[in-house]
């Protein structure tokens, strides 16, 4: 099956993107990220920092995987650019999340300005990806501001409660042209699968694997998940009835011509 | 409504009768909801809910690894000035008391950023006691403008600004403050605050807000404890950080809860705090807010940092030092005795055997001149 995620100028065979915050030690992204398959690993620029080679959580992640860094502590459009220009001078490459988050009790981003940050960092050649509530106006809007995909959210950062906005997120996938990833929010693998089943095209996890008891193993029970749910979808999900369809109790009368109900014969007693 | 008028609440409240009333059911009734109200926040501070603690514990913890992950950010204090104008009945460093007057120089400055810098830590909170003539926010600025180029995140912990000396500082590096209230009730604030501006309750009580309206991206409260009834401080200073978040929620608002230590001049606390009060306290907030920082400073001891660990800490000072200069001048006198003398390495040490990652850098400092816009290749 050659089913490949395009984005920016790179073909993704691994439609589980890894979030790095949260881990007890950087030590653990290789091997979580080996154990899932991720291919797109996010890290913070705040976090990043290259005098410190041995705790420079940038320098943790495995050459072969597309480091996308984001702009977490953004307040407002122009200090998500700001950081976006800042991690392409530091030589973390030309991806971008955007994550403009102005409430710090839930972490919800702040749509406005996540659609102006996209319209200049794409406008600049990067490729971006922005974290947003599921909206569909906001999608479409950051659609002509030239996002490469939409990373709606499942629920709050960190929250672990699944896919909570699964019918604004449904509506994002049927309407949007763009690759839709449900970032933050997932909290088991199900979910996960959950959301590849739905038609999202990739999901990003961080809390739920990074705070396991077993980070390394959560991390490839996520990417076995994100296999299935996205082999679920493409191979087309039986449509979900009300009642089993062996019965037909309004209907059934009219399948058979033997049956007492439709005989011609019977219907004179 | 500034938290002046907030607080006015509480003006009349009796806490011992609200605490009389409460019965454990009542707390594991507060425990078990997602989002607690002030009452709730109370009930847990009760004397009932010490008997619940254990539970407490694991909700807490449950929370902050949720929501901060299983890190722990480090920085470290560095004290630029300890001229003071105040006489505070708690503090070393009081106008009245003797002791040798110091402001560091740039290149004693520099000194002290190069020593914290060889330890890896990105984060500094630099300190002075309050003098506008001696350490003016000018001084203060010069020194977060050589800070800058060993660090990535600069705190204050200085005399509360106006609005626009915030910004102003704000505008040369700074992303952090701390201040805390030392005392929210106002009767026990003029005792102890014996002369000097700091006698403005309300000045003081208030900045936190101008500094939040002047755009500082984290905001740290707290009250000392040990001056008086701890439950009530606790109370407060929790109505504190919660009445920031509501109004700015853009704001990463901590709490610290420092316990009174001994210093040059004065004896004991007036009230004792103990480990099971501070934990409590701790447990509480952690509750009650929990995507609130708490800091918790060398002013407690090896033992109990790293208990609070997994107990809703997100913050912690190492490597610290509360004298001017004093890393590199040992006879220094110290603005009060440290009880964690450890090393930045030794409680990397001890962050990483407790399953933590320590963290040296969590803000990047996002310079006032924007790089050119455009680049050629991609850098990766």
């Amino acid at each position: 099956m050659n089913d490949v995620l395009k984005i920016g100028d790179r073909e993704l065979t691994g439609r589980l993107f890894l979030g790095t915050g949260k881990f007890s030690s950087n030590r653990l992204i290789p091997d979580a990220v080996k154990a899932s398959g991720a291919q797109v690993v996010t890290v913070a620029l705040r976090r990043v920092d290259p005098e410190f080679a041995e705790e420079n959580i940038a320098a943790f992640v495995p050459k072969d995987c597309v480091l996308m860094p984001n702009t977490s502590g953004a307040r407002n459009a122009q200090e998500a650019v700001r950081i976006a220009r800042l991690a392409r001078a530091a030589g973390c490459g030309n991806w971008v999340k955007i994550e403009v988050i102005t409430d710090n009790r839930y972490l919800l981003p702040d749509n406005y300005e996540t659609v102006k940050a996209t319209e200049i960092l794409a406008a600049e050649g990067f490729v971006v990806l922005p974290y947003m509530s599921p909206d569909l106006m906001v999608a479409k809007k950051l659609v002509d501001a030239g996002a490469a995909a939409v990373m709606p959210l499942g629920a709050p950062i960190g929250s672990n409660r699944g896919l909570r906005t699964k019918e604004l997120i449904r509506i994002l996938v049927e309407e949007i042209p763009l690759p839709v990833i449900v970032d933050a929010g997932i909290g088991r693998p199900s979910e996960a699968a959950e959301a590849m089943e739905m038609g999202a095209a990739a999901v990003l996890v961080n809390t739920a694997i990074a705070t396991a008891a077993d980070p390394v193993v959560m991390a490839a029970a996520f990417g076995m998940a994100v296999r299935a749910g996205r082999m679920a979808c493409l191979a087309g999900l039986g449509e979900v009835r009300d009642v089993a369809s062996a019965s037909s109790p309004l209907t059934g009368f009219l399948r058979s011509a033997a049956s007492p109900a439709s005989s011609p014969e019977s219907t004179g007693r | 409504m500034s938290f002046h008028e907030e607080i006015q609440r509480y003006a009349t409240f009796d806490f011992d009768r609200f605490f009389a009333k409460i019965s454990g059911s009542e707390v594991e009734r507060a425990i078990g909801k997602d989002r607690l109200s002030e009452r709730d926040y109370l009930t847990l501070l009760s004397p009932a809910a010490e008997d619940h603690l254990e539970e407490m514990a694991l909700k807490a913890h449950r929370l902050t690894v949720r929501n901060f992950g299983r890190v722990m950010l480090l920085y470290t204090p560095l004290y630029l000035s300890n001229y003071c104008v105040n006489r505070c009945a708690y503090c070393g460093f009081q106008a009245g008391n003797r002791l040798e007057r110091k402001r560091l120089a740039p290149a004693e400055l520099i000194k002290e950023a190069e020593t914290i810098s060889a330890t890896g830590l990105k984060h500094v909170l630099i300190l002075t006691g309050e003098s506008r003539k001696r350490s003016p926010v000018s001084y203060i600025r010069e020194c977060v403008d050589i800070l800058k180029r060993f660090f990535s995140s600069i705190s204050i912990e200085i005399y509360p600004l106006e609005e626009n000396e915030y910004a102003e500082l704000i505008s040369a590096g700074v992303d952090g403050l701390t201040l805390y209230q030392e005392v929210y009730d106002e009767t026990v604030y003029e005792e102890v605050h014996l002369s000097g501006p700091k006698r403005d309750y309300r000045f003081r009580l208030e900045a936190p807000e101008r500094a939040c309206r002047a755009g500082m991206r984290t905001v740290n409260v707290g009250a000392l404890l040990g001056l008086t009834r701890w439950r009530a401080e606790a109370f407060f200073a929790g109505l504190h950080a919660n009445y920031l978040q509501n109004r700015f929620p853009e704001v990463e608002v901590a709490m610290s809860p420092p316990r009174m230590r001994p210093h040059l001049g004065v004896g004991r606390p007036r009230v004792e705090v103990d480990d099971r009060n501070l934990v409590q306290f701790v447990l509480a907030f952690r509750l009650f807010m929990p995507r609130g920082g708490i800091t918790i400073s060398t002013r407690e001891c090896p033992e109990l940092r790293d208990r609070l660990v997994k107990l809703g800490a997100t913050k912690m000072s190492a490597g610290s030092c509360t004298s001017v200069g004093g890393r590199s001048d040992t006879a220094a006198t110290d603005q009060f005795e440290i009880s964690d003398t450890r090393s930045v390495t030794e409680m990397a040490g001890m962050l990483y055997a407790q399953g933590y990652q320590p963290l040296y850098k969590d803000w990047q400092f996002l310079p006032a001149e924007e790089p050119p816009s455009t680049y050629g290749a991609d850098f990766s």
